[in-house]
């Protein structure tokens, strides 16, 4: 493997040591004072989350230089997605960011919807809300209570991981997968909410403040828990945006930038909420940005359930939106469509678009450049990971093993969004 | 003859479009371009559903978005994303990267486009600029074989560094193209 040059610094040191000692080559076999330790933190480390490499030097428990490797779950999303009709990208999307699917697969029909000029109904995109909230707070909970976990704390994943089952259990009611949903259509939602969705909804939403507010009680002024991550990893504001952080990151970091609010898309701007905001960027603050905005995806829940408008569910675009099944075998149009939509003969304009969605992990950004066909002629997506995980190797300098850990698991880098 | 209901409904038109905050701030942004660099220096003016879209040259890229990083009226600081993109059919212009910028004081955004031959992939590094830069263009050299100089540490980031091709080359099919037995032309497959 190719020498990084961020192990310049430590060549640096080596090199003043040797100067030091008079030109003699340091370290010596018996001396320990100078010698480094390389360190492997993955690429199958149960504390990484996922997979993926970097290569520490350590000196001590001092880490000097981080070097991170990707692309080990890397499986060409952008080149698939060239020969592939756009309902078939939505199954590409889910394996993304997989803590939050819904709010991906939203994203993706919200930038196609863009490019064919499709309206959405009201009731469909409040239904879209509902879900996308939902996503993003059984994100946050993995993030935080994984945190937790790294900090010695397990018993709050535990807790917290039955409201995350509880919130799967709506997604299969309302669209019949849990993980991977490839939830909705270009043009709507696949099918109205049930009773049982609703009810399992409202159920939800009554019994799931209290859990919250005893794992923040266990968490937020915990003397343990406090000592392990205030002040560690933390980051400036002017870096964070250099750095390209989005979401709870920069958030935390103190700038106030949520796409929610600056570019409100599937009518958010209907709800009331508050975009919570750190001070400096740390660790400590990473996890109550999250925490807070649990709260805040509840109340734009529990906002967007009571004013759900009636009507249809999905807009009136025959040509991209599939037919129900039963008409398809009585009804002559509905079966030339959903042959046109299944066999991806339907047209899209010439275009770009460049839409994006504030996803668990911050602006998720889909680039979508049609010349016509039936597929993208290049379609790039923004992952809020891959542009934010660089920042890794500098924030982890100086810190001991322990906080890097720590670090990685509160920026909550996605293998999956990380490698695309 | 011309319809006067229809030369009437254009006006007004115009004028809705006119009085559109985002076409406001667009020709906004694109007076300051111009004020800033030259008018001849941007070509292709654009604004696809709304997002102002110039082309420019490669020897201008960087100039253009330094100068923007430091513009204080604007305040363009963020750069949202960087792709690149290859035309195989538009002769020495065939690659092509493609900057995404935000201004988040006013909420502003502005693409910008260079394109260059496939011969000759070089283009100025913006790692000097933006932190963020440094693995985005790993990507694109990555995917596109875009060279980009002054970059630190210009190395495959995804793919397997003993790689010796750019996938993302429109010249590489996502199929295996010596197989006979899939060729469809209508499905594509």
């Amino acid at each position: 493997m190719a020498v990084n040059d961020t192990l310049a610094g430590t060549h640096k040191i080596i090199q003043e040591a040797q100067e030091q000692q008079g030109g003699q080559l340091v370290p010596t076999l018996n001396d320990f004072s100078q010698e480094l330790t390389t360190l492997n933190l993955g690429p199958t480390h149960p504390a990484t989350h996922g997979i993926f490499q970097n290569i520490l030097q350590m000196d001590g428990e001092r880490i000097i230089s981080g070097v991170p490797t990707i692309g080990y779950i890397h499986r060409a999303f952008e080149k698939i997605a060239e020969r592939r009709p756009f309902y078939q990208i939505t199954p590409l999307t889910d394996r993304m960011n997989y803590c939050s699917s819904p709010i991906n697969n939203m994203g993706w029909h919200m930038t196609v919807e863009k490019l064919l000029g499709v309206q959405v109904p009201k009731r469909a995109q409040y239904m879209r809300v509902i879900m996308m909230e939902l996503a993003r707070i059984a994100d946050h909970l993995i993030c935080n209570s994984i945190l937790g976990v790294d900090t010695g704390a397990f018993t709050g994943f535990l807790y917290v991981f039955q409201e995350r089952e509880k919130i799967y259990e709506i997604y299969e009611e309302v669209c019949g997968s849990r993980l991977t949903t490839n939830m909705g259509r270009v043009g709507g939602m696949e099918r109205d909410f049930s009773p049982v969705a609703i009810e399992k909804l409202r159920k939800w939403l009554k019994e799931f403040p209290a859990v919250m507010k005893e794992f923040e009680s266990m968490f937020n002024r915990n003397r343990i828990f406090m000592d392990r991550v205030v002040n560690v990893g933390p980051i400036t504001a002017e870096k964070a945006l250099n750095y390209g952080f989005t979401g709870p990151n920069l958030r935390a970091a103190g700038v106030d930038y949520d796409v929610r609010v600056m570019n409100p898309y599937s009518s958010y701007e209907d709800f009331e909420f508050d975009i919570p905001v750190g001070t400096n960027g740390d660790t400590y603050d990473r996890f109550l940005v999250r925490n807070e905005e649990i709260w805040q995806s509840l109340r734009i829940i529990n906002q967007a359930l009571d004013r759900l408008p009636e009507g249809p569910f999905h807009a009136d675009a025959p040509h991209y939106y599939l037919p129900p099944k039963q008409a398809v075998y009585k009804n002559m149009e509905a079966l030339i469509y959903h042959f046109k939509i299944i066999m991806g003969e339907i047209e899209a304009p010439v275009g770009e678009v460049y839409h994006s969605v504030e996803g668990g992990n911050g602006e998720l950004g889909f680039y979508l450049i049609s010349d016509g066909g039936r597929t993208p002629y290049r379609l790039h997506f923004r992952r809020p990971c891959f542009i934010y995980y660089q920042a890794y190797s500098e924030m982890v300098v100086g810190t001991s093993l322990s906080d890097a850990i720590v670090i990685l698991s509160s920026m909550n880098v996605i293998a999956g969004e990380l490698d695309a | 003859m011309a319809d006067p209901t229809k030369e009437e409904s254009t006006a007004a038109q115009e004028t809705a479009a006119a009085q559109d905050p985002t076409t406001q701030q667009n020709a906004q942004v694109l007076a300051l371009l111009h004020r800033l660099f030259g008018e001849s220096t941007f070509t292709d003016v654009e604004e696809p559903y709304g997002l102002l879209t110039v082309t420019t040259k490669r020897e201008h890229i960087h100039n253009i978005i330094a100068g923007l990083q430091q513009d204080t009226e604007l305040k363009f600081h963020f750069l949202t994303t960087m792709c690149g993109i290859n035309y195989p059919e538009n002769l020495n212009q065939e690659l092509g990267m493609i900057y995404h910028l935000h201004s988040l004081v006013h909420n502003v955004r502005l693409r910008i486009k260079i394109f260059f031959p496939l011969a000759d992939p070089v283009v100025p590094t913006l790692t000097d600029l933006y932190a963020t830069a440094n693995w985005m263009e790993r990507e694109a050299y990555d995917f596109f074989g875009i060279i980009f100089t002054g970059h630190p540490n210009l190395r495959r980031i995804l793919n397997v560094e003993d790689m010796d091709y750019h996938p993302m080359r429109r010249q590489y099919p996502l199929e295996d193209g010596t197989r006979e037995d899939k060729t469809d032309l209508f499905f594509g497959r």
